[in-house]
C-alpha cells in the first residue's frame, strides 16, 4: 500500500493538523518538481514546445521532460490548433493519463481558437471546451520561456492541492484568479 | 521552359487532339487546356500516353453556377507541366475519376469530394478524408452555412 493511501485512511478519523500540512507539502513538492509532459503537438506551436526541451532552453532543469506515452506523464501540453476531427483523439489521450494530471493550453489556438475563432467549420474554439485547462499561455506561438513560466505557475497550482478531500492550500500567485466567496 | 517553348508545346498537344481547347494560351507561364466534362477521361488518358506521367494536384474552384475542376499534370520526358480544366454544373456535380490513370488521384479526389461535394464516378473509395465522417455539408462551397459558424464582425 502506497504512503499516500495510508495517510488518506488516517485522515478520516479526525481533523487534519501539522502532519497533514507537511505531507501535502512533501507530496506537492515531489509532484511539482517533476511534471513530466505529454507533448500534444497538433500544429506549429509544437516547434516552440520542442525548442523548450532542447539544450538552449533546457526544460529538463525544471524537471519537465517530454514523454511520448500518456501513461508516463503528469501534464498534457496542448501545442497547436485542435480540429474537430482531432478532438476525440486528444480527449482519449488525456483520459489515458494517470491521476493527478494537469493541462497547459499553449498558444492562442488552444486558448480560444486564435485566428481560427471566426468563420471556421473545423476548429475547436479553445481546449477548455472539452478539457479542464489549468494554465493558459497566450502567444502565436509563445516563446519557450513563456511555456517554462507556465510550468512554474502550474507548480503553484500543484502546491495548493491536498490529499484531504475539499481542502486546499491557498498560494500567493501573480495569476489573476477569481477568489471563492469574493474578497476576503 | 520559355514562353515560346510553352506555346509550341500547347500547339503540339492541342493540334492532335480535337477534344482539347486551349483556354488561355499562357497563364502564369503555364499552358492551360480545357475539355468537356464527358471527354475528360479519354482526354486525360491521351495526355498521359503523350508523356504526362504525373498528376501533381487536383482541386476545384467554386464559380457559383459551375465548379471549375483543375488538374495539374507534369511530364518528366517533356520537362513540362500543364493545367487541365473542366467545368462541372453545380446542380449535377459529378465527373469521371482519374484513379485508373494516376493512382495519385485517390486521395486528391477524396479531398475535392470532401470539401466541394463533387462526385467522382468510378472512384474505388470515395469517402471523406479531412473532415470527420459524420460531418454534414461541403464547407468550401460558397453557399455553405453552418449554425456553429461565428461570423467575423466588420471592425476586425
Amino acid at each position: 500500500m502506497a504512503l499516500v493511501d495510508r495517510i488518506s485512511g488516517a485522515l478520516d478519523s479526525g481533523p487534519g493538523g501539522v502532519i497533514l500540512t507537511s505531507v501535502d507539502a512533501l507530496i506537492n513538492w515531489a509532484r511539482g518538481q517533476s511534471l513530466w509532459a505529454f507533448p500534444m503537438g497538433t500544429a506549429c506551436c509544437a516547434m516552440e514546445l520542442i525548442a523548450a526541451s532542447f539544450s538552449k532552453f533546457d526544460f529538463d532543469r525544471m524537471g519537465t521532460f517530454p514523454r511520448p506515452d500518456p501513461r508516463h506523464t503528469d501534464v498534457m501540453i496542448l501545442a497547436g490548433t485542435i480540429t474537430e476531427k482531432m478532438r476525440p483523439a486528444v480527449r482519449r489521450l488525456y483520459e489515458q493519463m494517470p491521476d493527478p494530471k494537469w493541462v497547459v493550453a499553449m498558444g492562442n489556438c488552444t486558448v480560444s481558437g486564435g485566428i481560427f475563432y471566426y468563420d471556421t467549420y473545423s476548429v475547436v474554439r479553445g481546449a477548455d471546451e472539452f478539457l479542464p485547462v489549468d494554465v493558459y499561455v497566450a502567444g502565436c506561438p509563445p516563446r519557450p520561456e513563456s511555456l517554462q513560466d507556465a510550468i512554474i505557475q502550474l507548480r503553484r497550482l500543484v502546491a495548493e492541492e491536498s490529499i484531504a478531500p475539499g481542502r486546499r492550500h491557498e498560494q500567493t500567485t501573480t495569476l489573476p484568479r477569481p477568489k471563492a466567496g469574493g474578497d476576503r | 521552359m520559355t514562353p515560346d517553348e510553352m506555346a509550341a508545346l500547347l500547339e503540339r498537344i492541342t493540334a492532335h487532339n480535337p477534344r482539347l481547347h486551349p483556354l488561355f494560351s499562357l497563364e502564369f507561364g503555364d499552358a492551360v487546356v480545357g475539355v468537356e466534362r464527358a471527354e475528360l477521361f479519354a482526354t486525360a488518358a491521351d495526355l498521359r500516353d503523350a508523356g504526362f506521367d504525373r498528376l501533381g494536384m487536383v482541386t476545384a474552384v467554386d464559380r457559383d453556377e459551375v465548379f471549375v475542376l483543375v488538374y495539374r499534370l507534369h511530364s518528366r520526358s517533356l520537362s513540362a507541366a500543364i493545367f487541365l480544366k473542366t467545368l462541372v454544373p453545380r446542380d449535377d456535380a459529378w465527373v469521371a475519376s482519374l484513379v485508373e490513370l494516376w493512382p495519385a488521384a485517390l486521395w486528391q479526389e477524396r479531398e475535392v469530394f470532401d470539401l466541394f461535394g463533387i462526385h467522382f464516378e468510378g472512384h474505388p473509395d470515395l469517402r471523406r478524408i479531412l473532415l470527420p465522417d459524420d460531418f454534414v455539408g461541403h464547407p468550401l462551397r460558397k453557399d455553405y452555412d453552418d449554425p456553429r459558424l461565428i461570423r467575423r464582425p466588420d471592425y476586425i
